[in-house]
């Protein structure tokens, strides 16, 4: 007794039914996967930084923290930003080709101003933090480039290796030189971390 | 428990409830098929133990977690403190959080025992090729909840370990640095990354964990258990229609178990009172300094646990700019887990009736993890990086050429009956 069953129409709207349903879960998976996206306070902490470089004496790095990564800033003597050329073969990536840096950076001595070198204190590798070795005679790093030499950083975790610009040394696990973040010079000494130069105005 | 037994309900109040209940709800039905007549193999032995074990570290793991959440305070400011206030000031506090943390140690070492043992018997074979998949999913969502409960306490190596795990999915071309914003939830490890992988940790994690495991014991119901020699004890009857070889779990596992779950209680026991930090093993010395952003520990290391993988990721050199390679042989190197019943070519399932190439090969393997995990708990140095590399070749090796040498290995004719 009854109908026949139209098993086609029965599949077509079985199948239809799955596929609107798929899409309504994809649309209401949404807000939660996009809840986990930085909120609105993290975003507002994560704001430009402004720092005062002037008082920094000539060879010294002032640490600060900016979206809870290391920001360096090194202030080199005219000696440390002599030698930064003659070690290229010794590089991975000299002229910064690979590397993340805005473009008013990207030299050979990753900076707007020679004097003032700010970089992320974050290896490349897995994202340690290298500790700076700036002083002749320091164990791993002048094993590696000479005693006489000015230094560089060297990264405890895994023996990734950078010179005083956050070049990466060949043959270490850090793939690419240190990460230089976007920043502009509001005056000749006061530097805003994380913002650039043409954004500034 | 009612209803154990087959005859009518005896006249008496408990049968009535029992009845009750059963004409309600299958209790006596579910005892009956997942207990007092499921025939396992009479032949297990030691290596059956851990199955039963890892069951015992689960329940002991959300009970002790449960209790910690009572305690514990997830949030940057305050993680670390409420940690030691457990330790310190909560009642038997230490005993909870030092079962806790031995628990996940325990559970990882039972866990690798309990797979180990199906590649010596054969336990992922046909028929069991999901109960074996249920158990790698067990294996990967384990591993997520480790990570995720590790950086709980908020201490240095919590807080680094979690920046270089988090890091890997930032190797990721194009989408590297929005992957890992998202799974972060900031532009570093927060106070927003701690809150949300305490909930993935006390809620999500578990629920898949709980949820896998019943998938891995019934999956193991319907094939029935594997056994040392490898063969199926299905094809040899009884006129009861049980296998003449097999034995129902209550009482002759149930007391078996409780015997192992009693020898293991003894060993867990002592290293929760006399040695819970394993000598840096499984409480690292930089945990007891709270989290700092900008100091890292002088040597990074994951709890011993997740050390062979770690130590297959530094032997993959960067290439091409990217760090991705070492990455990506990790996942394969969990990934391949999946395949083994498939490349696994042998005509017998147990060690006891393979030929030389397979029992050589599955030793090496197994000095090869083992080699593996300690390298990864030794600095990026010689002679470790190279030893890394040689673990990462035969690791893959063992799998990918396992269709080849399982074929051409010689092997011993299976008995058609269990062999004591």
């Amino acid at each position: 007794m009854g109908e026949a069953i139209d098993r086609g129409r029965r599949q077509l709207l079985t199948v239809a039914t799955t596929l609107t349903g798929a899409v309504g879960m994809a649309f209401a998976a949404a807000p939660f996967l996009a809840s986990w996206k930085p909120s609105a306070r993290a975003k507002a902490l994560g704001a430009p930084v402004e720092i005062d470089a002037s008082k920094l004496e000539p060879g010294a790095m002032l640490k600060i923290e900016w979206r809870g990564k290391p920001v360096w800033v090194l202030r080199r003597t005219p000696e440390m930003i002599g030698k930064l050329d003659a070690i290229d073969k010794l590089l991975a990536d000299p002229a910064s080709e690979q590397s993340k840096q805005p473009d008013y950076a990207k030299n050979a001595a990753r900076a707007v101003n020679p004097e003032y070198f700010v970089v992320l204190g974050v290896c490349t590798h897995l994202g340690c933090a290298p500790m700076s070795q700036f002083h002749p005679g320091e164990a791993k790093l002048s094993a590696k480039i000479g005693a006489e030499w000015p230094g560089g950083f060297y990264c405890p975790c895994h023996g990734s290796m950078f010179d005083l610009s956050g070049r990466v040394f060949r043959d270490v696990p850090a793939p690419t030189n240190l990460e230089v973040p976007s920043y502009t010079f509001a005056d000749s000494g006061h530097i805003m971390i994380g913002l650039d130069p043409e954004k500034a105005a | 428990m009612a209803g154990k037994e087959d005859a009518p309900a005896r006249p008496g109040k408990l049968a009535a409830l029992g009845a009750w209940i059963d004409e309600r709800f299958p209790m006596t039905k579910l005892w009956k098929e997942h207990v007092s007549e499921y025939y396992a193999p009479k032949n297990f032995n030691f290596w059956y133990y851990f199955g039963s074990i890892a069951l015992f570290v689960l329940a002991l793991q959300i009970v002790t977690g449960i209790f910690l959440t009572m305690s514990y305070k997830p949030s940057e400011a305050e993680a670390f403190s409420s940690v030691e206030y457990i330790m310190r000031d909560v009642e038997w506090g230490w005993l909870i959080r030092y079962l806790h943390s031995t628990g996940a140690s325990a559970f990882f070492l039972v866990v690798y025992l309990h797979m180990f043992r199906a590649l010596l018997y054969g336990s992922h074979r046909k028929p069991r090729e999901l109960l074996w998949i249920f158990g790698v999913l067990i294996y990967l969502a384990l591993m997520a909840e480790a990570f995720f409960g590790y950086l709980l306490p908020w201490g240095n190596m919590s807080y680094w370990g979690a920046q270089v795990i988090v890091s890997l999915f930032g190797t990721f071309p194009w989408i590297g640095d929005a992957l890992v914003h998202w799974i972060r939830g900031d532009y570093f490890i927060s106070d927003i990354t701690l809150n949300r992988f305490f909930a993935l940790h006390v809620i999500a994690l578990p629920l898949v964990l709980i949820f896998l495991v019943v998938a891995h014991i019934l999956a193991l119901h319907e094939v029935g258990s594997n056994n040392p020699d490898g063969i199926e004890i299905k094809k040899a009857k009884g006129k009861d229609g049980h296998p003449l070889d097999g034995i129902p779990f209550h009482p002759y596992y149930t007391v078996k178990d409780l015997f192992g779950l009693g020898v293991f209680l003894v060993l867990f026991a002592a290293v929760v009172f006399f040695a819970p930090e394993m000598g840096g093993l499984f409480l690292e010395a930089p945990n007891f300094e709270p989290a700092n952003r900008l100091v890292t520990p002088e040597h990074i290391a994951p709890v011993w646990y997740f050390t062979p993988y770690y130590a297959m990721l530094r032997a993959v050199p960067a290439f091409a700019g990217t760090q991705v390679w070492g990455v990506l042989v990790i996942f394969a190197a969990v990934f391949l887990l999946f395949v083994v019943p498939w490349l696994d070519r042998a005509p017998v399932k147990s060690i006891r009736y393979r030929g030389p190439i397979y029992k050589t090969a599955l030793m090496l393997f197994a000095a090869a993890f083992i080699m593996l995990g300690y390298c990864g708990l030794k600095p990026a140095e010689q002679p470790f990086t190279t030893m890394s590399v040689i673990g990462t070749v035969y690791y893959f090796a063992f799998f990918l050429l396992m269709p080849w040498y399982t074929r051409i290995d010689s092997h011993k004719p299976e008995p058609s009956r269990v062999t004591s």
